[in-house]
């Protein structure tokens, strides 16, 4: 099972991880680290130890443009084959937590699944 | 002026700023104001690639956001005027001749040396002396990590020791 950590904001990271737990009994494919009162240098030595731990070198964060996705391209410099996924969600995290690849092709295949699984139904203005 | 905030953030640019503030503010250009990423394409890089497109961002060093003050308060995009500590904005308002009067404390995190004053600030020493002279030149200096919450006075930020 690839492994990976989720970084995100408030305790969005620990949910997902929950999600993932409910849903396909996989929660443990994931450490969850939230950016919560932490400075830069902060979240990345954080994400550096939560790399260390899950052994394989990929991180989902929730924004492009957060502080957790700025320090996971920062520790690319490092880390030159760290992956970092941007915009995640359930089905993403799902599909990579279910797959047998290597956590690079899960990752890749992850991002197709994430996309796909967002859509808009129905609506109406003013409704 | 089109400047929406000058404001101290230890993240720069994030989601806070790019989100939090920009969105409701309907922010169109964000001037970073810092001589360590002026200074480096890696740095610029990485930041710009957070900004959404219909946002331009500019780095800038002090000396040059200080020569260029006059044409960033008259432009007519809605601005945040971003800073990650508060030596570079002390130095900023310094220079400003006046032309600064409203400072926001956005973001200073807990690191070794600082200690706690609100939930998003921590300060050292040298910090609460930077944030008091900024006040001293006539400046209002507020604590606001986002719009929803209320502004918090410098005075009871720095009386403050709850994170």
């Amino acid at each position: 099972m690839p492994r990976a950590v989720i970084a995100a904001h408030g305790e969005l990271a620990a949910g997902l991880c929950s999600a993932v737990e409910r849903v396909a009994g996989r929660g443990g494919a994931f450490v969850a680290l939230s950016n919560t009162g932490l400075g830069p240098a902060e979240i990345e030595a954080q994400l550096r130890t939560a790399l260390a731990e899950v052994g394989d070198l990929v991180v989902f964060t929730d924004l492009p443009a957060g502080s957790c996705t700025l320090a996971a391209r920062r520790l690319q410099r490092e880390l030159p084959g760290l992956t970092v996924v941007t915009g995640a969600n359930l089905s993403m995290l799902l599909a990579y937590a279910l797959s047998s690849a290597s956590p690079a092709e899960a990752a890749r295949v992850a991002v197709t699944k994430g996309t796909a699984a967002v859509a808009h139904h129905g609506g109406t203005d003013g409704g | 002026m089109a400047v929406e905030l000058f404001r101290i953030d230890d993240r720069l640019i994030h989601g806070q700023v790019v989100v939090g503030w920009g969105q409701p503010l309907d922010i169109q250009r964000i001037v970073m104001v810092d001589d360590a990423v002026a200074a480096s394409e890696w740095e610029r890089e990485l930041y710009r690639m957070g900004v959404p497109e219909e946002m331009s961002v500019e780095f800038l060093t002090v000396d040059a956001a200080l020569a260029a003050l006059d044409a960033i308060l008259a432009d007519a995009r809605r601005t945040i005027v971003l800073t990650g500590d508060v030596e570079t904005m002390r130095r900023l308002v310094a220079g400003s001749a006046g032309r600064i009067t409203t400072v926001n404390i956005g973001g200073l995190h807990h690191r070794s040396g600082r200690a706690p004053c609100l939930r998003y600030v921590y300060l050292t020493p040298e910090e609460r002396e930077g944030l008091q002279a900024i006040e001293s030149l006539g400046v209002t200096v507020t604590a606001q990590d986002v719009p929803v919450c209320d502004p918090v006075p410098l005075s009871d930020v720095l009386a403050s020791t709850g994170a």
